[in-house]
């Protein structure tokens, strides 16, 4: 009967734009050309987009990124990489547009999807310029030997090939701020939504994992179990502009308690910018909706 | 301050903490105390650090005699020791209390935290009517010992 030729024919079709919607895209082979990384700068971006506070090797007191520093999730729990140069378990012998594809498109050296405990739905809001300095940096770091641990996930997320949907659903490069008004608010917004990923944990997902940003930094479960990420929007904190930038920078709050837990890291890392990065941080987490919850 | 006015302002915070009852009615009395204690603890050290804070960020101007008094009790409340605190089955598993059980699981990691702070508090103590300058320096590692214990033993609010 025709109509199943139609059916099969739709059917080849959908299978078809599926595959072309989810298949992973790396960067285009000319996407970092003429840039030539700055490392000294690259230290600074290092600091801002915060890998080291997944990426460090996960024993204490050892050097360099190797990674195993273990991120629980609902769908099981990540081991962060060695992204040391090590050439064999670090990424010694990826090309600088290989380093580059996955920090900003997700996609492996293997050509494969990574999974998004990597932040890359935050860096593609990153410009070139950065990353290319951020890799100039990563290769001056010391190499370290450690070799990666399995992610312990479960299937079918253990399917790579199903994070191409979850790219095509939940990855935009759409700023959730969409007006900064002023030269500081698009600086604390890029550094906040691209660069920091703060959204990571401050903002909840949905059942399959995607940021909810109708509930931008409303605050969300701790994913280790234990209490909950804070709502950092004007609803809940009501710190001063310059509290904010103080708490970035020392760890403090204003009543003298300090940051703890996974945010104690993100203060080391913090406390390294400008006094007027932190400044434009906390102008963009004033400008930002009150969610109440 | 004398150690008699520590105590009685230990004592008051503990009555205004344990006034609010935190916890649900299934602790002993003894693990209630525990829990008051600490907190009341911690509130003081944020009480003291308030001044010392703002000066070493430079919010207030320097005073010479209020930055010595101010480390001087922290140094001493960072010194009281603090074994009796850490009751079994007070972790945060109760409610109204972050204490994570990695200091059960780790004593010896916690108290050398506990360590470290008294050795920072002591060392400002030490200098902290000798100059902004000095102060500042010297307040540097009680934040960062504050930091790194809450880092490890502390879990975010509920």
């Amino acid at each position: 009967m025709a109509v199943w030729r139609w059916i099969g024919l739709a059917v080849v079709l959908g299978a078809g734009a599926g595959y072309v919607l989810t298949r992973p895209a790396p960067l285009s082979a000319d996407a970092i050309e003429g840039l030539r990384g700055d490392a000294t700068r690259g230290a600074v971006i290092f600091a801002a987009a915060g890998c080291a506070s997944c990426h460090a090797d996960a024993d204490e007191g050892a050097e360099g990124l190797g990674g195993g520093h273990a991120l629980a999730s609902d769908f099981g729990t990540f081991y962060a990489p060695n992204i040391s140069p090590d050439p064999t378990h670090g990424i010694g012998a990826w090309s600088d547009l290989e380093l580059a594809s996955a920090i900003v498109t997700g996609v492996g050296r293997d050509g494969g999807h990574l999974y998004p405990a990597f932040p890359y739905a935050a860096y593609n809001k990153a410009t070139m310029r950065d990353v290319v300095d951020l890799i100039a940096h990563l290769r001056t770091l010391p190499a370290n030997p450690r070799p990666n641990t399995p992610h312990d996930i479960g299937f079918p997320f253990n399917q790579r090939i199903l994070l191409g949907g979850w790219k095509f659903l939940f990855e935009s490069d759409d700023w959730v701020l969409e007006d900064a008004g002023t030269e500081q608010l698009a600086r604390g917004r890029y550094l906040v939504e691209a660069l920091g990923h703060c959204g990571e944990c401050h903002t909840p997902r949905n059942a399959l994992g995607g940021l909810d940003k109708g509930q931008w930094m409303a605050g969300a479960p701790n994913p280790s179990g234990e209490g909950r990420i804070p709502n950092i929007t004007p609803a809940a904190l009501d710190w001063s502009e310059a509290g904010i930038a103080e708490y970035l920078k020392s760890g403090f709050t204003p009543s003298f308690d300090t940051a703890g837990g996974s945010m104690a890291a993100v203060v080391r890392n913090t406390a390294q910018l400008t006094d007027l990065d932190r400044a434009a941080i906390a102008a963009y987490l004033k400008a930002i909706p009150p969610v109440a919850n | 301050m004398t150690l008699k006015t520590l105590t009685r302002v230990l004592a008051l915070s503990a009555v205004g903490i344990g006034g609010t009852a935190f916890a649900a009615g299934h602790l002993t009395p003894e693990q209630q105390r525990a829990i008051d204690a600490r907190q009341s603890h911690m509130t003081l050290y944020g009480f003291y650090l308030g001044p010392l804070g703002g000066m070493a960020q430079d919010r207030i101007p320097y005073d010479a005699a209020v930055a010595a008094t101010a480390a001087a009790n922290l140094a001493a409340l960072a010194n009281l020791d603090q074994a009796g605190y850490w009751v079994e089955g007070t972790d945060a598993s109760v409610e109204g209390n972050r204490a994570k059980a990695e200091i059960w699981t780790d004593m010896a990691g916690f108290e050398a935290e506990q360590a470290k702070l008294a050795d920072a508090a002591t060392g400002l103590a030490a200098v902290a009517g000798d100059g902004l300058d000095a102060m500042k320096a010297a307040f540097g590692p009680v934040g960062q010992s504050c930091g790194s214990c809450h880092e490890s033993y502390r879990t975010p609010r509920n």
